[in-house]
């Protein structure tokens, strides 16, 4: 007379209860109709964790296009001694990964027509999307310099010539041919300081550089301690949905 | 083609706050109800834990919780004369959707109307004059009293476990509360929220000025806290991801924290999520409603039959789900007659920011609850003579800074660039001295003639039902009395010591694609004259007795404070009135 | 006034003869009432019913055993497929003595060398009530069970019954008192807590020498419930009433297995069989707490940071959590257990704590499996078992790549 897994024996009478458990708490879906009644639903992971950008190839960008939207990034957000500029912080990175998915395909907006232009105060009524705005925008941008800089993409020109092609896109001065340079602009001026800004997790704010320059602690939730310590600089390092350096046990 | 299912006594459309609220009090009298949503599931630990809850990126800026565009949005123009366009991407107002509705990214600042905001063409017209108020606006008398509604404010704030400090007490005045308040029974249930650096030094400043500030009232609670349905909340941490985001350490008062776990407890309770009611059903009469039907996620039509029909499905939904079935006569601006869709507001809002020196103030802006702030009510309703100021209304002011979160909160002085060398540099030195307060003036909208709600003729919704169509604009009352407020606020800034003071009016047009709160008011609005409301005082249908519609819909003109407090107010004043008088004797319950 | 007397008489002699058992029992209410509670108090229900299936009793639940799957049979009233024509005493012998109808050998499976300590009275008074529960027609009968050879041979029970099966009332002690005594009682017999809280032989019979001190089952620990180690040194009577009753108190909540026991066993018991249960449990001699080794300084600051940025929000800096809601880490069993079972899977996969009429807030931990690696999970669980759990043993990085894989294997 043999027995497997001896230790087990008493108990796997249990063992159902536990899928059983799982059974009980009942499943909902984040898009699925269900009927819920007699007790909380629940599950054992969560229902929409975040999705961690890696890092990797550019998956929307064309080579082009991604020399061109370093190079945009970093003169709105240069660098400094203290801070690292848009590129570094991998601002360009980020914009690729938005535009990639569903922010890029306008995913989720209302994008039937008839598409009419209206007043400001109506909001935007293009059909266009983010993606199809950046790959009209990066176009003209170089097209635009070509024409207006001896033959140079945005990305060959100085520093201080990259600067004063932003400054006639965003007062209006220059203007592509595919698209309106100035809503493309407006698009950059949101899209790369939240690329600065927002978790790394979504493949910007490299090392949280972007929170470390102003003292912004990140996805901490408990200030109870601080609430009361008025005038206080507050000291600890940010943290991300990732973590951060002092998660990971420091070899001895 | 749709397919009938068993009977119940009572149909709810929309699971929020008004649904939830109804749910329990009807299931809690032994009838058979089920709540249909139009959105998902959702609740702390699996949908906004603490791990993953604070993303701006995902929850402010992408709207993550929110109701997305392409399910359903609205056509906006200011005037009559244009022509109505899609509200393609939230700006002005973002409209809930899932279990626990607004209940779950709201701020959880839990006012209460003043006496006066309830009749308030008889307080004014009596005071100013009726040739004081413009010919075009269109405010009514509620049909409520403030004195009704107390016991049920007293209800909400006490299932919430509201954090404050009360001002008058049965007409007792009370050091360090609002002094202009409606006289409550009791106490609020848990003591204020602290108040962070700013927050505090704006208090001082206020009383240094002659003003009585007092801590905003906060469904963020000060201490954990059990309801009477047994129901705990947890302290507050002051996260500073409050608003736009599901609160992940069950501190914040919603549906899911308060009501949800004792109702679903209840055997004759059931809610199906995901699930969009396309119309309510009504009987051949036109004055009987018979149940809703609605759609599934596979597409398939369900009919849902009811004995009684709660509508709570949020302001404008409510509004163009009783257009689409045909219950009531809609609006007609040109002809000032109909009901449906009339008295449509939203609210005043403006702001100010200020810098202060890097060298003298830490003002650590992440730390804060979506409640927090020293207000001052002066200015608020007819707090004040507005005799010599040629407007009425007004709102209270604070500094109410809910955050600092870097993409949405990184203000910089006028004049910097907005991009560049000297933005970055900008923002650095400014992030932890200058202070936004977002909402900071919070007045009241009145309604008007030519500002309502009605179906559009262009544009359709996945369905192809008619999406509702608003029209609106500010008119010159508004503008004057915002003006006359941000002044005001401006002033306390400079006397907590900024270097400079931006002041940002609420100026006309109105703007779709500007932020000013969600709180959307009208379209189905309670009183006493069938011919200029959609509602009696008890919140049921003038045409179909068997219908409830709750929320701020309701609201014939809003006042100059969050909503949500008297919204659940009115909510348990009309449950009241359903279990003590119209299951008695359904029926219309107002001879009009 | 007589003809409805005679007419209640004979109703009842009608009902009396014509129900479907054919125990002798007596079918008055107070019996029913009595065997009632006495069966939510030995927890039948949960092995005898499909969850959500409303045919409470009626068997057909898949059991799952190092043997095989055994399906938990029908126990409701009907005559071919339930218990319906079974005997008082077949049915003593089933629940006191792990034997069927035919004399064959049941899986302690079903725990009857625990209800071995009830009495007749109680056993026939839970005979009386389930005779009272609908009849469901529904065929579960023993060789649906999906057994391999040679675990299908019943006949190797008898070996194993003379190891670990010692049949026998509950001998009340004289020098206690009768609260002690129905707590022994109660804790020995129907609520059959040593089957999931006392360590097991080999062969998976109890260690006698170890009541009740802890044991490891599916990914859970149930824990060390005698007065000695500390778990629930610290635990008043009251604490554990509070607990049994509604699955929270000022110190912890009960989620997972224990949190069904709550549900539909603990939470439905009188307030004095409760305390009873709690002072004799506090009387329960332990031992000190086995020492396990301490993590390593940098694996503790790094647990201790984890700890801060993700835990603090509802466990608090302290530990202290909020009574009733998160549970004080100070004061929780399973986090001074010495095995960190549950702590691993409760950080890695969450965990929904139990609903009650008077706590119905259930709070649900959230998971972090998803967010941590191995070596970060580690390092936040030996942080809180050393600074909160009394120095409780640190965890391994392979401790907690097992449990994932323990995990993931139970769903699959």
């Amino acid at each position: 007379m043999t027995f497997q897994n001896k230790g087990d024996i008493m108990i796997h009478r249990r063992k159902f209860l536990i899928s059983a458990a799982l059974w009980f708490t009942g499943t909902t879906s984040l898009t699925r109709a269900s009927v819920i009644s007699g007790h909380m639903p629940w599950s054992p992971f969560p229902m929409s964790p975040p999705e961690f950008v890696r890092p990797g190839p550019w998956q929307f960008f064309t080579v082009d296009e991604a020399v061109a939207i370093e190079a945009i990034v970093d003169r709105i957000i240069p660098a400094d001694p203290e801070t690292p500029g848009g590129k570094e912080a991998g601002c360009a990175v980020f914009i690729d990964r938005q535009l990639k998915g569903p922010y890029g395909s306008g995913a989720g907006l209302y994008n039937r027509g008839p598409f009419i232009k209206g007043t400001k105060e109506q909001g935007p009524q293009s059909p266009l999307t983010p993606a199809e705005l950046y790959r009209k925008g990066l176009a003209g941008i170089d097209k635009y310099c070509k024409a207006n800089l001896g033959g140079k993409t945005f990305a060959q020109l100085s520093p201080d010539q990259q600067d004063d092609v932003l400054k006639k896109i965003e007062s209006g001065e220059a203007k592509f041919e595919e698209v309106d340079a100035q809503g493309f602009f407006s698009a950059l001026l949101k899209d790369v300081p939240e690329g600065f800004f927002s978790d790394p997790i979504h493949g910007g704010n490299r090392d949280m550089v972007g929170w470390s320059m102003i003292g912004f602690p990140g996805i901490r939730y408990d200030y109870r301690d601080w609430v009361h310590r008025h005038n206080e600089r507050y000291p600890h390092p940010p943290v991300s949905i990732a973590g951060r350096a002092d998660w990971t046990p420091h070899k001895a | 083609m749709a397919r009938k299912l068993p009977a119940k006594d009572v149909v709810i459309i929309g699971l929020g706050w008004t649904g939830s609220i109804l749910a329990y009090e009807l299931a809690d009298a032994g009838l058979d109800v089920v709540a249909i949503e139009r959105g998902p599931w959702r609740n702390a630990a699996t949908d906004y834990p603490p791990g993953y809850a604070a993303d701006e990126l995902r929850y402010r800026i992408r709207h993550k919780l929110f109701l997305r565009p392409e399910q359903t949005t609205f056509t906006f123009r200011n005037k009559m004369n244009q022509t109505a366009l899609p509200i393609r991407s939230w700006g002005a107002f973002m409209p809930p959707n899932g279990v626990g509705g607004g209940g779950v990214h709201w701020n959880a600042e839990t006012w209460r109307f003043l006496p006066s905001d309830f009749v308030a063409r008889t307080h004014l017209t009596q005071r100013y004059g009726a040739s004081f108020l413009p010919e075009d606006m269109t405010i009514q008398d509620w049909g409520v009293t403030y004195d009704e509604l107390e016991p049920h404010y007293d209800r909400f704030e006490y299932l919430c476990g509201t954090s404050g400090q009360a001002g008058n007490v049965k007409g007792q005045i009370i050091e360090g509360g609002n002094p202009f308040e409606g006289p409550r029974s009791r106490p609020y249930p848990t003591p204020p929220q602290d108040q962070p650096f700013s927050h505090t030094l704006f208090g001082k400043a206020a009383r240094d000025l002659g003003y009585k500030p007092f801590p905003q009232p906060s469904g963020n609670l000060s201490h954990a806290y059990q309801n009477p349905l047994g129901v705990r909340l947890g302290p507050c941490t002051y996260c500073g991801f409050c608003e736009w985001f599901g609160c992940g350490n069950y501190s914040k008062a919603s549906p899911q924290t308060t009501i949800l776990p004792a109702l679903l407890r209840k055997p004759n309770f059931s809610a199906r999520d995901n699930s969009e009611v396309m119309r309510i059903n009504v009987d051949g009469s036109g004055k009987r409603a018979t149940g809703v039907t609605f759609v599934d996620t596979d597409g398939n039509e369900w009919e849902q039959p009811a004995d009684l029909v709660i509508l709570s499905a949020f302001t404008i939904f409510n509004v163009q789900l009783l257009l689409l079935s045909k219950i009531g006569k809609p609006y007609d601006p040109v002809s000032n007659t109909g009901v449906v869709g009339r008295n449509f507001t939203h609210q005043t809002i403006s702001d100010v920011t200020s810098f202060f020196d890097p060298a003298k103030f830490i003002f650590n802006p992440f730390i804060a609850s979506g409640a927090i702030g020293m207000c001052i009510d002066e200015f608020n309703g007819d707090n004040f003579d507005h005799g010599p100021h040629g407007f009425v209304g007004g709102g209270y002011m604070g500094q109410v800074q809910t955050n600092g979160r870097p993409i949405e909160t990184a203000p910089v002085p006028p004049g910097t660039p907005l991009w560049g060398a000297e933005w970055k540099k900008a923002v650095k030195e400014n992030y932890q001295s200058a202070l936004k307060p977002g909402t900071g003036v919070h007045g009241s909208m009145y309604s008007y003639r030519d500002v309502y709600v009605d179906l559009d003729p262009t544009y359709k919704d996945r369905f192809g039902r008619p999406l509702a169509r608003i029209t609106m604009d500010f008119h010159d009352n508004e503008i004057k009395q915002n003006a006359f407020l941000t002044d005001k606020f401006a002033e306390i800034f400079k006397a907590m010591g900024a270097r400079q003071v931006v002041k940002e009016y609420r100026k006309a047009p109105y703007d779709v694609t500007k932020y000013q709160t969600t709180h959307l008011c009208g379209g189905a609005i309670m009183g006493t004259d069938p011919g200029t409301s959609a509602l009696n005082r008890y919140l049921q249908n003038w045409d179909v007795p068997n219908l409830f519609v709750m929320g701020a819909s309701a609201f014939p003109q809003n006042a100059g404070y969050n909503p949500t407090g008297t919204v659940a107010a009115l909510a348990f004043w009309a449950a009241d009135a359903i279990r003590t008088k119209y299951l008695k004797n359904p029926g219309q319950l107002i001879d009009a | 006034m007589r003809s409805v007397v005679a007419t209640v008489v004979a109703l009842a002699v009608i009902a009396a003869s014509s129900g479907t058992a054919v125990s002798t029992g007596s079918q008055d209410f107070a019996t029913v009432e009595r065997g009632r509670y006495l069966a939510d108090a030995a927890d039948c229900k949960s092995c005898h019913t499909v969850p959500g299936s409303n045919r409470p009793f009626a068997g057909g639940r898949p059991i799952e055993t190092p043997f095989g799957t055994l399906i938990s049979p029908n126990i409701t009233p009907d005559r071919d497929t339930g218990i319906g024509d079974w005997t008082d005493d077949e049915f003593d012998a089933a629940v006191r003595h792990g034997r069927t109808r035919n004399g064959a050998y049941l899986y302690p499976a079903m725990p009857f060398p625990y209800y071995a300590r009830m009495s007749r009275d109680d056993v026939e008074a839970i005979r009386t009530y389930l005779n009272t529960v609908t009849a469901v027609h529904s065929d579960v009968r023993g060789n649906q069970n999906q057994l391999p050879f040679p675990f299908n041979i019943r006949t190797a029970m008898m070996a194993w019954d003379r190891l670990y099966f010692k049949p026998g009332e509950f001998q009340a002690h004289t020098d206690k008192s009768e609260e002690w005594n129905r707590g022994a009682y109660l804790v020995q017999g129907p609520g059959h807590c040593g089957a999931c809280h006392t360590p097991k032989t080999v062969l998976g019979g109890d260690e006698s020498s170890k009541l009740l001190r802890g044991y490891a089952l599916q990914g859970w620990f149930a824990p060390d419930i005698t007065s000695g180690q500390g778990s629930l040194a610290d635990w008043s009577a009251d604490d554990i009433v509070t607990y049994l009753k509604t699955g929270h108190n000022q110190h912890a909540a009960a989620a997972g297995l224990m949190g069904e026991v709550v549900d539909l066993s603990t939470s439905k018991m009188h307030d004095d069989d409760l305390k009873a249960i709690a002072v004799y449990l506090k009387d329960v001699s332990g031992s000190a707490r086995p020492t396990g080794a301490t993590a390593d300084p940098n694996v503790l600051a790094a647990g201790g940071a984890i700890y801060q940025d993700l835990c603090s929000a509802c466990h608090a800096a302290d530990g202290k959590g909020v009574p009733n809601m998160f549970p004080d880490l100070n004061e929780t069993a399973t986090v001074l257990a010495s095995d960190p079972t549950t702590v691993l899977r409760v950080i890695l996969q969450g965990a929904q704590s139990v609903a009650t009429d008077k706590e119905p807030t259930g709070p649900a931990m959230p998971a972090f499996g998803w967010q941590l690696n191995d070596g970060q999970v580690a390092a936040v669980a030996s942080y809180i078992r050393d600074r909160f759990g009394k120095k409780a043993s640190g965890v391994t990085e392979q401790q907690v790549q097992k449990m994932r894989s323990q995990l993931a294997a139970s769903r699959n």
